[in-house]
Formats: C-alpha cells, sequence, structure tokens
C-alpha cells in the first residue's frame, strides 16, 4: 500500500479473532470453542462506510462489538488513525472512547428509560467533559434539531417517541461528543420500511456534514448496497468477499456472495429471482484467505 | 371461473386500554377466491395481523371486534360459537406465525406433533397419519422425513422449523392459509426457502393463501393480488403488477419509492415517507394518510369512499375520483398548495 493510502485508512484491522468458550469442565477449563471470528482483515478509509453483511451466526456484530472494545479479542490488532488499541488499558482507551461511537439495532433498550433526553444526550458529554455549564443545554438542543426533533423534547423521557424518533435520539447521544467514527449495528432493521429511509438519509447527511466513517452492519442487503462504499461479506467468522459496493452486487466471486445476492427478493413483480444454491463448505475444509482478484476486489477462493 | 371462498365486510376490531379505545383495524372488506395468493401489506400498526387474527376469531381481550361480517363459503363465521370455531380452525383456515420457535411444543417429537394434528383432523389410524406426516414434510423440502420425524424442534434450525409448521398447517388440506410474516425471523437464504414453497402453493388450486408482510420483495415474487394497509384502512388493492407499474394512492407511491431501486447505484438519494403513523388512539377523522401526503387537500379531512379504477384495483383517495387529476398529472409536491 502507498504511503497516502496508508494515512488514508482510519481502521485497520489485522487478523482478528474473537473465540466464546461453549463449555467448561469441571475445573472450569474450557472444552468447547465457539470460533465467532476467525481472522479477519480489512480497512476502513476516512470518510467511507464499509458495510459488514452476513446472515446470523456469522460474526458481523461481534466484529463490531470488538472495534468498540465492547469485547476483548482473542488475536489479532485493531489500529485507530495509526494507534494500536489491542493492549490499551481502560484509562488509555478513553480519549478513543470519545472518538469511537456506536448506534444499535433496538431503540427500545438502548436508551436508558428512566432519563429524559436532555440526560440522555448530556451523559457522554458529562463523561469526557464537553460543553460544561449552561452551553450544555444549548448544544444538546442544537443536535436534536440536527436530527430532526424539536427543543421541547428536552424534558420528555424515552417512551413517549416513536421507534425512529428513539433511533435519532440514539445518533444525537452518538454525536455529542463529536466521534470521527461511528459503528452502526442494524441502526434500521427494527424500523418501518417508510421511517428506515428517513433514517438512512440523515445518517448520510451527518457524514457529509462531520466528516464521519460508519461501519454499517446489516443483514438487509439492498439498505447496505445503497449506503456503503464498500462491501465485506462474512460467512461463519471470516470475510469471503471485499468489494466497492457496486462491483461486489455486480460482479460477485464468492459461491456465498453469489448465494446470498440471489436469495433477496426483487421488488419487481416482472423480474423473477433466479436463486443460486450454495450448499456450504464442510467444517473441517481447509479455508482459503482472501485474495486480491481484480484491483480492490478481494475473495477468498482457492487458487 | 373464480369461486368466492372469504368475503370481509367492514371489519372493526378495537384494543380497549388504559388510555381510551385502540382503533386497530377501521372498517376493513376484502374478499379472497379459491386457490389465490393475495398480500397484505403493511407497517407494523398498520392493522393488518389484527385482520388476519379477526378472520380466524382469534381476538383476544383486551381487543374486541366491534362490528363487521366474516363469511367463508357463504356460512357467517363471526355468528359462530366457539366449538365450531374449532372445526372450521385448522380444517378449513390454518394459521402460520412469525416465530416457529414459540409454536412447537419443544418436549414433543415433530411426529408426534404432526400425527396428533392429522388424526385429529383428519381421522386417520396411527400408521396412516405417519406416513402422511413423511409425506407432507418431504413436501415442503425436509430431506430424510424418516429420521426426522424422530426429532424433537431444537434439532431443527430456524428455517426447518417454519417448514414444519407449513407443513402440519396444510395437513389438514385447508382451503386458506394466513401466514403472518413468516419469513421475517428468518435469514435470507432461508427465507428464499420458504418463498419457493409458497410459490409453489400458490399453484395449487385447492388452498389459497394470505401472505401478511412487510416487505415488497416477497409480495413481488409470490403473491397474485395485493392489499396496502395503513393506520387500520385498506389504502389500496390491486392485482400484484398494478400495484408495482401503476400504483395509485400516495401511500403506495411512497412506500415503492422508499426502497432503494434494483441496480440503482449506490448513493441514489431515497425519498423517505416524512412523519409517523396516526396514533389510533385518536386517529385523525377522514384519510389517515393526511398528515404525511404530500398531496393533501381540504377535502382529505373528509373520508373518501373506495373509488374503482380498474379491474380488481381500487384505491381509498380522492385523487382516485373520477374528475380529479391522477398523481402523475399533479407531481410530487404540487398537491399541499390548496391546505
Amino acid at each position: 500500500m502507498s504511503e497516502t493510502a496508508e494515512r488514508n485508512v482510519l481502521v485497520d484491522v489485522r487478523n482478528l479473532k474473537k473465540h466464546f468458550s461453549k463449555g467448561k469442565n469441571v475445573w472450569g477449563r474450557t472444552t468447547e470453542v465457539l470460533k465467532a471470528v476467525d481472522g479477519v482483515s480489512f480497512q476502513i478509509r476516512r470518510g467511507e462506510t464499509f458495510g459488514l453483511v452476513g446472515e446470523s451466526g456469522s460474526g458481523k456484530s461481534t466484529v463490531g462489538r470488538c472495534l468498540l472494545r465492547l469485547y476483548d479479542y482473542t488475536d489479532g490488532e485493531v489500529r485507530f488513525d495509526g494507534h494500536d488499541l489491542t493492549k490499551l488499558g481502560e484509562k488509555a482507551l478513553k480519549p478513543f472512547r470519545r472518538r469511537i461511537q456506536s448506534i444499535f439495532q433496538d431503540p427500545y433498550s438502548s436508551l436508558n428509560p428512566g432519563m429524559n433526553v436532555l440526560d440522555l444526550i448530556g451523559e457522554p458529554m458529562n463523561i469526557h467533559g464537553l460543553y460544561p455549564g449552561e452551553e450544555r443545554k444549548e448544544a444538546v438542543a442544537a443536535l436534536l434539531e440536527r436530527v430532526g426533533l424539536k427543543r421541547e423534547h428536552l424534558y420528555r423521557y424515552p417512551h413517549e417517541f416513536s421507534g425512529g424518533q428513539r433511533q435519532r435520539i440514539s445518533i444525537a447521544r452518538a454525536l455529542s461528543v463529536r466521534p470521527d467514527f461511528v459503528v452502526c449495528d442494524e441502526p434500521i432493521s427494527a424500523l418501518d420500511v417508510s421511517v428506515q429511509a428517513q433514517v438512512v438519509n440523515m445518517l448520510e447527511d451527518l457524514q457529509a456534514e462531520f466528516g464521519l466513517t460508519y461501519l454499517f452492519v446489516a443483514h438487509d442487503l439492498s439498505m447496505v448496497r445503497h449506503i456503503s462504499d464498500r462491501i465485506g461479506v462474512m460467512y461463519r467468522g471470516r470475510l469471503v468477499e471485499v468489494a466497492d459496493s457496486d462491483e461486489l452486487y455486480d460482479n460477485p466471486l464468492h459461491p456465498y456472495t453469489k448465494a446470498l445476492l440471489s436469495a433477496i427478493p426483487i421488488p419487481d413483480p416482472r423480474a423473477a429471482n433466479a436463486r443460486i444454491v450454495w450448499t456450504g463448505e464442510p467444517e473441517d475444509a481447509e479455508r482459503p484467505p482472501l485474495r486480491e482478484m481484480a484491483p480492490g476486489h478481494y475473495a477468498a477462493l482457492p487458487e | 371461473m373464480t369461486e368466492r371462498l372469504l368475503t370481509a365486510r367492514d371489519l372493526r376490531v378495537s384494543f380497549h386500554t388504559r388510555d381510551g379505545d385502540n382503533q386497530a383495524v377501521r372498517g376493513v372488506s376484502f374478499h379472497i377466491d379459491a386457490g389465490e395468493t393475495v398480500g397484505i401489506v403493511g407497517e407494523s400498526g398498520s392493522g393488518k395481523s389484527v385482520t388476519a387474527r379477526a378472520i380466524m376469531s382469534l381476538i383476544q381481550p383486551p381487543g374486541e371486534l366491534i362490528g363487521g361480517e366474516i363469511e367463508f363459503r357463504g356460512e357467517l363465521l363471526n355468528e359462530l360459537p366457539e366449538r365450531k370455531w374449532r372445526k372450521i380452525r385448522g380444517n378449513q383456515i390454518a394459521m402460520v406465525f412469525q416465530d416457529p420457535m414459540t409454536s412447537l411444543n419443544p418436549v414433543k417429537k415433530i411426529g408426534q406433533q404432526m400425527i396428533e394434528v392429522i388424526r385429529r383432523h383428519r381421522g386417520l389410524g396411527q400408521e396412516a397419519a405417519k406416513q402422511e406426516a413423511i409425506r407432507l414434510l418431504r413436501e415442503v423440502g425436509i430431506s430424510d422425513p424418516e429420521r426426522r420425524i424422530g426429532q424433537y424442534p431444537h434439532e431443527f434450525s430456524g428455517g426447518m422449523r417454519q417448514r414444519v409448521m407449513i407443513a402440519m398447517a396444510l395437513s389438514c388440506q385447508p382451503e386458506l392459509l394466513i401466514a403472518d410474516e413468516p419469513t421475517t425471523a428468518l435469514d435470507v437464504t432461508i427465507q428464499a426457502q420458504i418463498l419457493e414453497l409458497f410459490k409453489r402453493l400458490k399453484d395449487n388450486p385447492d388452498t389459497a393463501v394470505i401472505l401478511i408482510t412487510h416487505d415488497l420483495g416477497v409480495v413481488a415474487q409470490v403473491c397474485t393480488r395485493v392489499i396496502v394497509m395503513y393506520g387500520g384502512m385498506i389504502m389500496e388493492e390491486a392485482p400484484v403488477e398494478d400495484l408495482f407499474y401503476r400504483p395509485q394512492h400516495p401511500y403506495t407511491i411512497g412506500l415503492l419509492r422508499s426502497v432503494p431501486k434494483r441496480g440503482g447505484g449506490t448513493r441514489e438519494r431515497l425519498v423517505p415517507i416524512e412523519g409517523t403513523p396516526p396514533d389510533l388512539l385518536d386517529p385523525p377523522p377522514g384519510c389517515p394518510f393526511i398528515t404525511r401526503c404530500p398531496h393533501a387537500m381540504d377535502k382529505c379531512k373528509e373520508l373518501p369512499p373506495m373509488f374503482h379504477i380498474g379491474p380488481g384495483h381500487r384505491s381509498l383517495c380522492w385523487l382516485a375520483e373520477k374528475d380529479h387529476p391522477t398523481v402523475e398529472e399533479v407531481g410530487a409536491g404540487e398537491g399541499n398548495t390548496d391546505v
């Protein structure tokens, strides 16, 4: 990679592994291991949206949580803006905790029901010592207006809002500390179809305005294509394909990607789905690493 | 020659809550012909699932069917006593729910559960029922059914459990199968398998299907006719081609625009429907879409009747009235001027 390209990388994930223990014997030793993420490497460039798709159990959410350091990883490293986050303790990590924020799937369980909007959005500011005193209320109100809510909503509680409005509060909360990078884990899957587009458009506007970089984890493949610049496809803990999003959809190389894309029901009664079925690889098969098949298009195919 | 199977007339369902009556379904009328596959699309709170439950007489307190008629093969169902209802439910009308994990008994073998249903509803003996269960599992695409019927639900994946539920529903050879979001909890590749099953059912003239979903892709791929619901009412009803190529109701048009287009490149801006669905505790008096509609006029404060547009195509919108300009003529956004 050239030097300028190197500088352009905000998040650099190298051979990330996260194993969970599934069973323990009487001495507390792990007897069975679940390899949720098993050697994943990718880079996210400044200002881009990297989509991560896969089915349940593929490890896509686990990758997101590792980047947030909600999990300590088993092996590998994550570099953020040139700094290795892997071995940092909680204290050294704190400035990065501000710069890396998250938005989760369920706006019903990710907001504390006992806090009003002012406190919800103000809490991260408190933790990182931003906008003290009088400025606070103004800053929160400005953010609220920026995400399409009103100043009158400052003293309301989460139960008074609809799902889409709650997700807007979550977004305002994430943006309250002026982050560089936001991990969006299925941010729209709990929302109604007509509201999803509102939130997606807003995420795009905010990205342009604040120069944000997104990791967008989702299972809705048509929405992921819409929002992402590049996409990684995960299957059983590994990336099987990474490419620019149009390239991935127009010219998929890995049989799993082909199967996944052909399974999306097309919202057009004249277009018949020609479904491609992939039976998968045997559990113990040797899994080939990602190789560059065309410029910027990587796939894990045997030589 | 089509045969009328089910007619719903002016169905009304309310949920009595502490804050008042939530009017989930507000005057819904439609029909289902024998053998056809009809999609009911809508967002959460549109009343689509409640409508299905009303047809099955499964509305429970605090919910109440406060008005309307359900006619099935010339018989009024809503006047039947619960005892007679049990015979119809399962035998003639069967239902499949969203979550296959909770609809199966976890401590009984799959075969046992199926055989029980088949014996009760069809009066077959143990052995004959077992053979029928095996045949049905094979039909819904489960390999090695002879071994599978000896297994428990936890040994089946989510997609297979949903197929078992469909096999059980089909085991009584119902004339109408109601599937409420049958693929929503499943991964796309598994969803595709279940949808192929529904496509095959579409060609079966003995079973009509009502497929309830929020996914326009599912509707386009599987249904012959579509009913669009919003705010407890039917907004538009049309043959599937008409709905996708000649939508008339502003809500349907908005819904179709708010999903990413196939083949549309990345970063092509989505067109959302602004605002939020109406509060059904206190719904607006006229059109339920009035607060979000780009074409809303003064007249919309009065509820329009269903206007007939073409064969099988109707729309609950003043724009569909004879002398009114069509939505295309008005153009996006211009309709707001006379509010």
